[in-house]
């Protein structure tokens, strides 16, 4: 029901905001651009609104629900969805709709912070490898390919036994599995974009090679980067969830999808909703943010500009 | 009597590559005059490029190396003069003369410039590098940048991106960028190879008004010799990394002694030609380096003698200022020292 008004409002309020677009004489910035691209594109605006909707489910969980999301005995055990209980109650008969609300903060905020580690840490390893090339390159890119050559959970799980099970332990795994796909794309990005014309404009005129690279090199290579970051959000959402369902994130009472999951496997049968409503909420944030990161891959290449 | 600028002798810029030494630009020597328009001709890959980056010091490194000879750029301090080798100096001084003394332009005007930013913002970088300024004045500045490159409508363009202007408006602009902190020397590698040809016209024209009414000097290099025809005070000619012929822009075009140089002019359209095909120098451009012994141009060379294989000739002075690589002036130019 909510994801429909907001669609409407959307469609209305369009043509008359991409007037601006028709006068060529008003300073378009590439990213604003990109903006009217990305408002063009249906599936993307679906995206965004499934993103906000849970963005806000997150911050309003407490005003969104009567009972606390640990509460033991809050109904009786497994009931089926009903009035009191939206999404029924699990085995120890919490209710899962105030779980999944609450579950909704835990995931958004790994995603959150799992990705902008990895952001953080795999643009600067990425930008030192792709500036400075030689040795440091090698050092840095060989550490990347140790890394990839592993799969990604195998990963998480190694790193997570080593720090102990915890979530933000599986926040910290996350980050680090993730760094290697951000610095490879930032090193490819600074690698091809120092042969660019405008950099030896700016070497000839003079420019300290910090500015060059802050200044120039950075800028242009953020649009890869956000889309990958979008992209990654979702991902470090899977990951968290898969660790938790593997017992390794989250422990007992914490609302974690993941965990719910594994918790209420042997139930899926008999009370189908307590497996049904998490990995339902797990796939929808995931399909949000790759459809966002989609949208923003059209809305930010440069080759699909006329 | 006109004084030089910027002296460049025995030049040496070597790229060492896996298959070996190849020597891009071989004992170069040349000097540019304070205001004039010095042009390089030659056809690709005759190192005419990579003798203008190793003025500014961007040759790709590795491969690419100076390894020899000196560039001397004049230092106007008060009364005093005094010359400064552009190979020796420190990285940090060669960036202060980049862009401030010596600028540079380049071939193609689509990709000069950062996509991200306003050509405004550009321009007050390229000011605010060298210069101290407010932002009002950078901005008051690039404005009139953009008036004394000719784009109408500088306020509103100043705020405008890259792909908004065209190839012309962006050359225009980048030579504002160029002489935002007045050279005294601008290096324009082929600045007109990428535009059509009422455009061309156009920036050659900016070009020229620059440097009468500001006096830059201009280190013009092109293959094109009509743009030589109407841009140049003095002509190199290079072929294959070294200098074959130089002299004053008339004496070139109108009697030219090089073979190479008869062939390139030969080979030029000209408006009353009745023949169906153009003349053309036979072969190709021989790979820097692949050429060890005697004379370079030789397989090519219409005039061609047993010695041209065996030595390589010395540049010769035919006449003042003018003088030329080859044995066929050999006596001449012994007559014209004498």
């Amino acid at each position: 029901m909510e994801s429909i008004t907001p669609t409407k409002k959307q469609r209305t309020s369009g043509p008359e905001k991409q007037d601006p677009n028709i006068d060529k004489t008003e300073a378009v910035s590439p990213w604003k651009e990109a903006y009217w691209q990305l408002r063009k594109n249906k599936l993307a605006i679906i995206g965004i609104i499934i993103i906000t909707f849970f963005i806000l489910v997150a911050i309003f969980a407490p005003l969104l629900t009567s009972y606390s999301p640990t509460e033991v005995g809050a109904g009786e055990r497994l009931t089926s969805p009903n009035a009191d209980h939206w999404f029924g109650t699990d085995d120890l008969g919490r209710d899962t709709f105030t779980r999944i609300v609450f579950g909704a903060r835990i995931s958004l905020i790994v995603g959150f912070f799992a990705v902008s580690g990895a952001l953080v840490f795999g643009t600067f390893l990425g930008i030192l490898a792709g500036y400075f090339g030689k040795w440091v390159d090698m050092f840095i890119s060989r550490i990347f390919d140790i890394m990839l050559a592993f799969p990604s959970i195998l990963l998480a799980i190694a790193i997570v036994a080593i720090l102990g099970p915890s979530l933000e332990n599986a926040l910290i795994a996350i980050a680090i599995i993730n760094i290697p796909i951000f610095g490879r794309l930032v090193r490819s990005k600074v690698i091809s974009i120092r042969e660019e014309e405008y950099i030896m404009a700016a070497k000839a005129q003079g420019m300290k090679s910090g500015r060059i690279l802050f200044h120039h090199v950075l800028p242009n290579s953020v649009a890869p980067i956000i889309v990958q970051a979008t992209l990654s959000f979702g991902t470090a959402i899977l990951e968290a969830a898969a660790l938790g369902f593997l017992g390794l994130g989250a422990s007992a009472p914490t609302p974690e999808w993941g965990k719910m999951l594994s918790d209420s496997r042997q139930f899926i049968q008999s009370a189908p909703w307590t497996v049904l409503f998490p990995g339902f909420s797990i796939m929808l944030v995931v399909l949000g943010f790759n459809m966002i990161g989609d949208g923003l891959r059209d809305a930010l290449d440069p080759k699909m500009k006329t | 009597m006109k004084k030089p600028v910027l002296e460049v002798n025995h030049l040496k810029t070597h790229f060492f590559t896996d298959r070996g030494e190849i020597p891009a630009v071989d004992d170069v020597s040349f000097h540019v005059n304070e205001g004039e328009v010095l042009g390089i001709v030659g056809e690709s890959g005759c190192g005419k490029s990579v003798t203008s980056l190793s003025i500014m010091g961007l040759v790709p490194n590795p491969p690419g190396k100076i390894v020899g000879g000196e560039i001397l750029f004049r230092e106007q301090k008060g009364d005093k003069e005094a010359f400064e080798d552009l190979v020796k100096v420190k990285p940090k001084r060669l960036r202060q003369i980049r862009g401030n003394q010596v600028a540079m332009i380049f071939q193609e005007p689509m990709t000069s410039l950062d996509p991200l930013f306003t050509i405004g913002f550009q321009i007050i970088e390229a000011l605010k590098n060298h210069m101290k300024l407010t932002k009002k004045e950078a901005r008051k500045k690039a404005i009139e940048l953009i008036q004394l490159v000719g784009i109408p409508r500088a306020e509103q363009i100043v705020d405008e991106y890259p792909h908004q202007l065209s190839g012309g408006m962006r050359q225009r602009v980048m030579i504002a960028i160029a002489m935002a902190c007045d050279p005294e020397v601008l290096i324009a590698d082929e600045p007109t190879t990428a535009l059509d040809v009422t455009i061309q016209a156009q920036i050659l024209d900016l070009m020229k008004k620059l440097n009468k009414e500001k006096g830059t000097a201009i280190l013009m290099i092109t293959h094109d010799l009509g743009v030589v025809a109407e841009m140049c005070d003095r002509v190199v000619v290079m072929y294959a990394g070294k200098v074959v012929e130089e002299g004053d822009v008339r004496t070139i075009l109108k009697s030219p002694k090089h073979p190479y140089t008869k062939g390139l002019i030969q080979s030029l359209p000209k408006i009353h030609q009745r023949e169906k095909r153009l003349y053309s120098i036979p072969g190709n451009v021989p790979k820097p380096g692949s050429i060890k012994t005697g004379c370079r141009f030789a397989a090519r060379c219409s005039e061609v003698f047993d010695k041209c294989y065996e030595e390589d000739p010395n540049l010769l002075e035919l006449s003042e200022g003018h003088s030329c690589r080859c044995f066929l002036y050999e006596k001449e130019g012994e007559v014209a020292h004498v």
